[in-house]
C-alpha cells in the first residue's frame, strides 16, 4: 500500500517538474535593455517562469541561432542580422491570432522593418535608434571653435578636424557593418552598396583617420564619454543618451550631446523573434503580446531611451523620450535616415577584410 | 594480459578518442566543407539515412579549397607567426620567473612548502576572467601602476601599456606562470640531494652543481611546463582581446572573427586545423628525440 502511495507521490513530482518545464519561456535580449521590474510583471501575468538571458553582441546571437538548437524561445537581433536568419530557417512564422496587441505597432516604423521582414511575418519591432556621433560639446568647441561641425559626419571623417581631436579622444565602434556605410554616405555613394569597388571607396577614408581614433569597441565609449576620457563617439544614439544622463547624474561638468549627422545616419531596428525550435513557442507567444501592450512598452522605453515601434505606447512616454529629436527624431530628420540590407558571404567577407586592414595595417 | 589491465590501458585512449580525435574529425570535416545559408551554415552535412549512395556524394563534395584560401592572403600567416612569436617569448619570460620561483619553493624549509604551494594556485580561485579585467583597471593610463610609478618619480609622464602588446605579454605572463612553476616544482622536491653533496665532495663548485646536475635533471619539468604555457598561449583569444591594441595580431583573434563576423565556419574550420598541426610538429619531434634518447641508452 505504501509502496503504491510513494510511487503515485513521485509519478506527481515527475509530472510537475516535466510541466515546470513546459512552462518556461527563455528569452534571450541585449543587455541593459529592459525594465527588470517587467520581467517579474510578465511572470505575475502569465503564470510562466520567465529565464531572461542577455548578449551584447548580434554576432553572437548568430552564431548560436545558425548552430540550432539554442534553447531559447524569444531573441531579438537586428534587422540586418534577422533578414538573414530568416532566409537560413531560423525563424518560425509568428502566430498573429495569439498577438492581440498587434494592432497597437507603428506604421512608420513597420513600413520601414518590412524591407527585412515582409509584413511582419516573423518578428515585431522592439526598439530602434540611429548610429551618429556623440561630443563632449565643451572640449569639441574648446578645440575645433564654437562653429565646430558636431552634426556632420565631417567631424569624424575630415583628417583635419580628426587630427585636432586626437588629443582629446575619439572612439568608433568596432562595428564595419555600421562604420563603413557612413564612410560610403559621406563620400556621397549609396551607403547600401554591395559593389565591392564602391565599398573599397571607404577604405582610403577610414584609413585616413585611423591613426587620431583611441579605440574600436562597441561598449566602453558609454562610461568613457560620461567620464571626461574621451570628448568624441561614433556610436549608437541610445548608449550616447545612457552616457550623457550617467554624466548628468554625476554632476562632473561633462556635458554630451547626441546628432544623427545632418548628411543622413543608418537607422536600426531590433526585432523580436521566435527560433524555429523554439521550445515553448505558445509562451513566447504570449512574452511578444506582453512587450506590445502600450504601458509595458512605454516602461521599457522610458527606462533605456531608445525608441520603440509601438504607436499606442507613445502618450505614455515621459517628456525627455518622446520630446527628444535624438530619440524620436522630427519629420525632416527622418527622412534623411536610410536603412542597409544584409551582405552576402563574399561582401561581407571583404568588408571584414578591409576592416581588419583599417584597424591593425595589415 | 588479463581483463583488469586492458581496462586500464584503455581508459587514456577512450579519453583522447571521445574527446580529441572525434571532435578533431569534426572540426576537420567542416575545414573541407563550403559556406551555406543554412543551420548548420555550411555544406553538405552528412546523412545517414541516404545510404552508402549518400556517403559517397558527401564525400565527393570535400574539397581543399579553403586552405589554399589561407595562403592566398598574408593576414593568416602574418597572425600565426606572430602567434608563435608572442606564445614562445612569453613562455621564455615564464621560465625566467618560473624557475627561480620552483628552485626557491623546493629548496625551503619542508613546513613552509605547502603554503607555498598554496600561494601559487591562489589565483586560480578567482575567475581566470575577473583577473584579466583587473589587469586593465592596473594596467590604464590613470591606472595603479602608472599612478604608483608617477608617485615614485619614475616617469613623468603616464605608459600607454593597455591595449599594446606589452600589455598582451603581461597578461600571458601573470595569467600561465602556474603552469611553469608547478611542474619544475614537482621535479627539483624529487630531485635526489645526495647528487648534489656526491658533486660537492668531487670538487664541482655551487654554480657548476647546479648547472651539471639540477637543470638537466629538471629538464623534464621544464619541458612539461614550457608546453604548459605556449600551447594556451598560442591560442589565447581573452588576453589579446581585452588587452591587446587593434594592431595586435593574434590567431586566436582572426579565428574569432572568421567564426563570428565572416559567419564562415570552413575557414575558421581551416584556421583551427593549421594551429593544431603548428602544436603537434614540436611536440611529435620532442617525442622521437626522447625515443631515440632512450633507445641509445638501452
Amino acid at each position: 500500500m505504501n509502496y503504491t502511495k510513494s510511487s503515485i507521490v513521485f509519478a506527481a513530482v515527475i509530472m510537475s517538474a516535466q510541466m515546470a518545464w513546459a512552462e518556461e519561456v527563455r528569452v534571450y535580449n541585449w543587455s541593459d535593455y529592459i525594465d527588470e521590474d517587467l520581467l517579474s510583471k510578465f511572470e505575475e501575468e502569465s503564470g510562466y517562469k520567465l529565464i531572461y538571458d542577455v548578449f551584447d553582441s548580434n554576432e553572437v546571437l548568430e552564431t548560436k541561432l545558425l548552430a540550432g538548437g539554442s534553447g531559447y524561445d524569444v531573441v531579438v537581433p537586428s534587422g540586418t542580422f534577422l533578414q538573414r536568419q530568416i532566409m537560413a530557417g531560423a525563424f518560425q512564422k509568428l502566430d498573429k491570432s495569439m498577438l492581440s496587441n498587434m494592432g497597437n505597432l507603428w506604421d512608420v516604423v513597420q513600413d520601414r522593418t518590412d524591407t527585412y521582414d515582409p509584413d511582419g511575418a516573423y518578428s515585431i519591432n522592439y526598439m530602434w535608434g540611429t548610429t551618429g556621433i556623440g561630443v563632449n560639446v565643451a572640449k569639441v568647441t574648446e578645440i575645433l571653435g564654437e562653429d565646430a561641425p558636431i552634426d556632420s559626419l565631417a567631424l569624424v571623417f575630415d583628417p583635419a578636424n580628426m587630427e585636432k581631436l586626437a588629443e582629446c579622444g575619439v572612439y568608433f565602434l568596432d562595428a564595419p557593418g555600421e562604420i563603413v556605410p557612413a564612410a560610403l554616405q559621406y563620400l556621397g555613394e549609396d551607403p547600401d552598396s554591395k559593389d565591392l569597388d564602391v565599398l573599397a571607396k571607404a577604405e582610403p577614408l577610414l584609413a585616413a583617420v585611423r591613426p587620431y581614433v583611441l579605440k574600436y569597441n562597441s561598449s566602453e565609449y558609454i562610461s568613457a564619454l560620461a567620464n571626461g576620457d574621451i570628448c568624441v563617439a561614433f556610436g549608437w544614439s541610445g548608449d550616447i543618451l545612457q552616457s550623457r544622463d550617467r554624466a548628468a547624474e554625476a554632476d562632473n561638468g561633462v556635458e554630451i550631446a547626441y546628432s544623427a549627422p545632418s548628411e543622413g545616419a543608418l537607422m536600426w531596428f531590433d526585432q523580436m523573434a521566435i527560433p524555429v525550435d523554439a521550445p515553448n513557442p505558445t509562451g513566447a507567444h504570449a512574452f511578444l503580446d506582453f512587450i506590445m501592450d502600450p504601458e509595458n512598452m512605454a516602461t521599457a522605453s522610458n527606462y533605456v531611451y531608445y525608441a520603440n515601434g509601438n504607436l499606442a505606447s507613445q502618450p505614455l512616454l515621459e517628456e525627455d523620450v518622446i520630446g527628444d529629436t535624438a530619440i524620436y527624431p522630427d519629420a525632416k530628420t527622418l527622412e534623411t535616415l536610410y536603412i542597409t540590407t544584409p551582405y552576402d558571404a563574399k561582401v561581407q567577407r571583404f568588408v571584414t577584410r578591409m576592416w581588419t586592414r583599417v584597424k591593425s595595417g595589415t | 594480459m588479463n581483463f583488469r589491465r586492458i581496462f586500464l590501458f584503455s581508459i587514456p585512449y577512450i579519453w583522447l578518442l571521445a574527446l580529441f580525435l572525434a571532435p578533431f574529425l569534426i572540426v576537420l570535416k567542416i575545414s573541407l566543407s563550403d559556406i551555406a545559408l543554412a543551420i548548420p551554415p555550411y555544406t553538405p552535412t552528412l546523412d545517414l539515412s541516404g545510404g552508402w549512395v549518400a556517403f559517397k556524394d558527401f564525400f565527393s563534395q570535400l574539397d581543399f579549397e579553403n586552405f589554399t584560401f589561407l595562403a592566398s592572403d598574408s593576414l593568416y600567416w602574418k597572425s600565426y607567426l606572430s602567434s608563435v612569436q608572442i606564445a614562445c617569448i612569453s613562455t621564455f619570460i615564464c621560465l625566467m620567473i618560473g624557475f627561480p620561483i620552483a628552485y626557491g619553493m623546493a629548496n625551503a624549509p619542508q613546513e613552509w612548502q605547502p603554503t607555498l604551494m598554496l600561494l601559487v594556485i591562489l589565483p586560480f580561485w578567482t575567475s581566470f576572467l575577473i583577473r584579466v579585467y583587473s589587469l586593465i583597471g592596473i594596467l590604464s593610463q590613470d591606472g595603479i601602476l602608472n599612478q604608483f610609478l608617477l608617485w615614485l618619480g619614475i616617469i613623468g609622464e603616464p605608459l600607454v601599456i593597455l591595449n599594446t602588446n606589452w600589455a598582451v605579454y603581461i597578461g600571458i605572463v601573470y595569467t600561465y606562470c602556474p603552469f611553469m612553476i608547478l611542474p619544475i616544482y614537482a621535479t627539483l622536491t624529487k630531485l635526489d640531494a645526495s647528487l648534489l653533496e656526491a658533486a660537492e665532495d668531487l670538487g664541482c663548485s655551487r654554480t657548476s652543481a647546479f648547472w651539471q646536475i639540477t637543470v638537466p635533471l629538471s629538464k623534464s619539468g621544464i619541458i612539461a611546463g614550457c608546453f604548459l604555457v605556449f600551447i594556451p598561449a598560442l591560442g589565447e583569444f581573452v588576453i589579446p582581446s581585452l588587452l591587446g591594441g587593434s594592431s595586435t595580431l593574434m590567431i586566436g583573434k582572426v579565428l574569432f572573427e572568421e567564426f563570428f563576423a565572416n559567419r564562415d565556419w570552413p575557414v575558421a574550420g581551416a584556421v583551427a586545423v593549421i594551429l593544431l598541426l603548428i602544436l603537434i610538429i614540436p611536440i611529435v619531434l620532442y617525442q622521437r628525440n626522447e625515443q631515440k634518447m632512450m633507445e641509445a641508452k638501452k
